[in-house]
């Protein structure tokens, strides 16, 4: 017992300051690009809704043009998108390696993600209600914002979430430009390494935090349905 | 107050000779103050026909004049402005599902410029004159369909316009609600004088709250006018089946060969004071005949009583002749009911 209470805290001070570094370095992978992701995203999705044939901004070209755009990138691996994206990351920020260099392949993966679940969220949207606006006298800018996207939003926030995680899984390849972050350690020390216990204690964390999120984006998606 | 001049509506379609035409050379005139009510069967325009009356459906030909505007020369932003002047509410209701009542009210009023000292007043009030003041702060999908009208009707009226447009408003609620929300319809007509011109497939609705009438088919209006003219003297066919569904007096024709035998069966209609009198008890006094009531109603439509009644007479030619003759001179009509097939 005590044995095993030792080997236990070996562990700890041996590995924790590692661990928790890559941890931070996976929030901060994360975060940043998802903010990157839905600035970009939001807007996009509520594009790709506008210039729909028919609707306010309706063109065919704009809406094939970005159709295409966004089925190309998000028919790409992370991995490859990685790789193929090296020169213009380079050319962005300066630099295609650490979390820096890993933040530019990391919003192009998921900022047309973001605006496809924006798309459908918000035409999910009831036409009945944005009709009524519309026969009340109210600008369609305000139509978008008051009506579409409060109403999308427990469905954005759902979606949003589905991307955090989806981006928690890509940054664990950005191990391979040095960027770091849980699944660079999970697969460094785990596999080529051979330390299993670092790799287990890595996927426990992972599977923690991502409990968390999905409980969280619950949660708030909930409270957004009524406020 | 709403004018449609020669309103046509085509609905194209990717082949091209399965374009729809849902409004045929449609004119309309509803005064200010009326209640104006267009009745049809499903597919017939009458949707099409109000929303060309707010321009959410922008007509293929024709004019549409409110208050002496006309809205097809208008820019976007007038036309904005003039639907302020129009409201409109619908069978879905259309409330936000993520705002409560009040906000679902006071949200397209600061959208459009209403101060918020204002907004207050007017959400207080309009909640008042529905019913619905103790519901401020309960979302949509805890009320009922008949509450979720009344906060949409409120929306409308908080926007203070001259004209209340209703596509279908009570045809997703159960008969009691429906005369519920009727009777606010009334009430808002009589208060403040709003002009309405609602669509509606049944008649109880056109009988109940309605001035005028327009019956639609095919995209065309094929007959019009006052309700108590419709309803004694239906023109068309579709009229007459409208008029017939809350009369519901089909005899079946062997009945109607046995009954000839012994003398006429006939329908009376009986409108305002003739309906409440006693006209067919006194037949069998004054003539040597004897009536039988085979079915009727008598309906209130709004503002006088109608009623109509099938009856068989007995007796010889001579007698039930005079006796027909006498009804008419008392301001019942009469016709002789005979077999279809
Ligand atoms: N947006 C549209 N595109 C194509 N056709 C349409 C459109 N809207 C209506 N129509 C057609 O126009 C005709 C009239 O439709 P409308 O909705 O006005 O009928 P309605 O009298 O309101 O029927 P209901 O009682 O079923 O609501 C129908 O044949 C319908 O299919
Ligand atoms: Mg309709």
């Amino acid at each position: 017992m005590v044995k095993l209470m030792n080997e236990i805290l070996a562990f700890i001070d041996r590995w924790s300051g590692l661990i928790w570094e890559s941890t931070i370095e996976t929030f901060q992978m994360v975060s940043i690009s998802l903010i990157i992701s839905i600035i970009i995203g939001l807007p996009l999705g509520v594009l790709l809704v506008l210039s729909r044939p028919g609707k306010s901004l309706g063109n065919k070209y704009l809406s094939g043009f970005l159709n295409v755009i966004i089925n190309i990138i998000r028919s790409v691996p992370f991995i490859i998108l990685l790789f193929t994206l090296l020169p213009f990351t380079r050319f962005i920020v300066g630099t295609s390696m650490g979390v820096r260099g890993v933040i530019v392949p990391l919003v192009v993966f998921t900022a047309p993600y973001i605006a496809r679940l924006m798309e459908s969220a918000l035409l999910e949207v009831d036409k009945g209600v944005i009709e009524a606006y519309e026969a009340m006298g109210i600008r369609t800018r305000d139509i978008i914002w008051h009506v579409m996207v409060r109403e999308a939003k427990p469905s954005i926030i759902l979606g949003i979430t589905i991307a955090v995680i989806g981006l928690i899984g890509a940054t664990a390849m950005a191990g391979l430009v040095g960027a770091g972050g849980l699944g660079d350690v999970a697969y460094r020390f785990g596999h080529l390494r051979y330390e299993p216990v670092v790799m287990y204690a890595t996927i426990v964390i992972l599977i923690i935090i991502i409990q968390v999120i999905q409980t969280l984006g619950n949660q708030i998606a909930d409270r957004a349905k009524k406020d | 107050m709403i004018e449609l001049r020669h309103l046509s509506k085509t609905f194209e379609s990717k082949k091209k000779n399965e374009d729809v035409l849902a409004l045929n050379d449609v004119s309309l005139h509803v005064k200010k103050g009326e209640i104006f009510g267009v009745i049809g069967y499903s597919g017939a325009g009458k949707s099409t026909l109000v929303r060309c009356v707010n321009y959410l459906e922008r007509p293929t030909s024709g004019e549409v004049i409110i208050d002496g505007a006309e809205l097809g020369e208008m820019s976007t932003e007038q036309l904005r402005q003039a639907r302020q002047n129009i409201g409109m509410i619908f069978q879905g209701f259309n409330l936000l599902t993520t705002a409560n009542v009040y906000d679902n009210i006071a949200i397209p009023l600061k959208l459009t410029g209403v101060s918020s000292s204002e907004i207050k007043k007017r959400v207080d009030k309009y909640l008042n004159i529905v019913g619905l003041a103790d519901k401020k702060k309960v979302f949509p999908n805890q009320l009922s369909g008949g509450q979720k009208q009344r906060v949409a009707i409120a929306r409308a009226l908080s926007h203070e316009p001259e004209v209340l447009l209703s596509d279908e408003a009570t045809s997703a609620l159960d008969p009691e609600t429906t005369d519920a929300i009727l009777d606010l319809l009334l009430k808002i007509n009589r208060e403040f004088g709003i002009t309405i011109l609602l669509i509606t497939h049944e008649m109880h609705v056109i009988q109940k709250i309605c001035d005028q009438v327009a019956v639609m088919e095919n995209g065309q209006v094929i007959e019009q006018g006052k309700v108590i003219d419709i309803y004694t003297q239906p023109k068309n066919k579709t009229t007459e089946k409208f008029v017939s569904s809350i009369f519901p007096s089909d005899i079946p024709d062997t009945i109607i060969d046995d009954l000839e035998k012994q003398g006429p069966i006939i329908n009376l209609t009986f409108v305002g004071h003739s309906a409440d009198q006693p006209a067919l008890s006194m037949l069998s006094k004054q003539f040597d005949i004897q009536s039988n009531i085979l079915s009727g109603n008598i309906v209130q439509l709004k503002d006088q009583p109608f009623g109509k009644l099938t009856a068989h007479i007995q007796g010889d030619k001579v007698e039930t002749d005079k006796a027909l003759a006498y009804l008419q001179e008392q301001g019942v009509k009469v016709s002789e009911v005979k077999r279809r097939g």
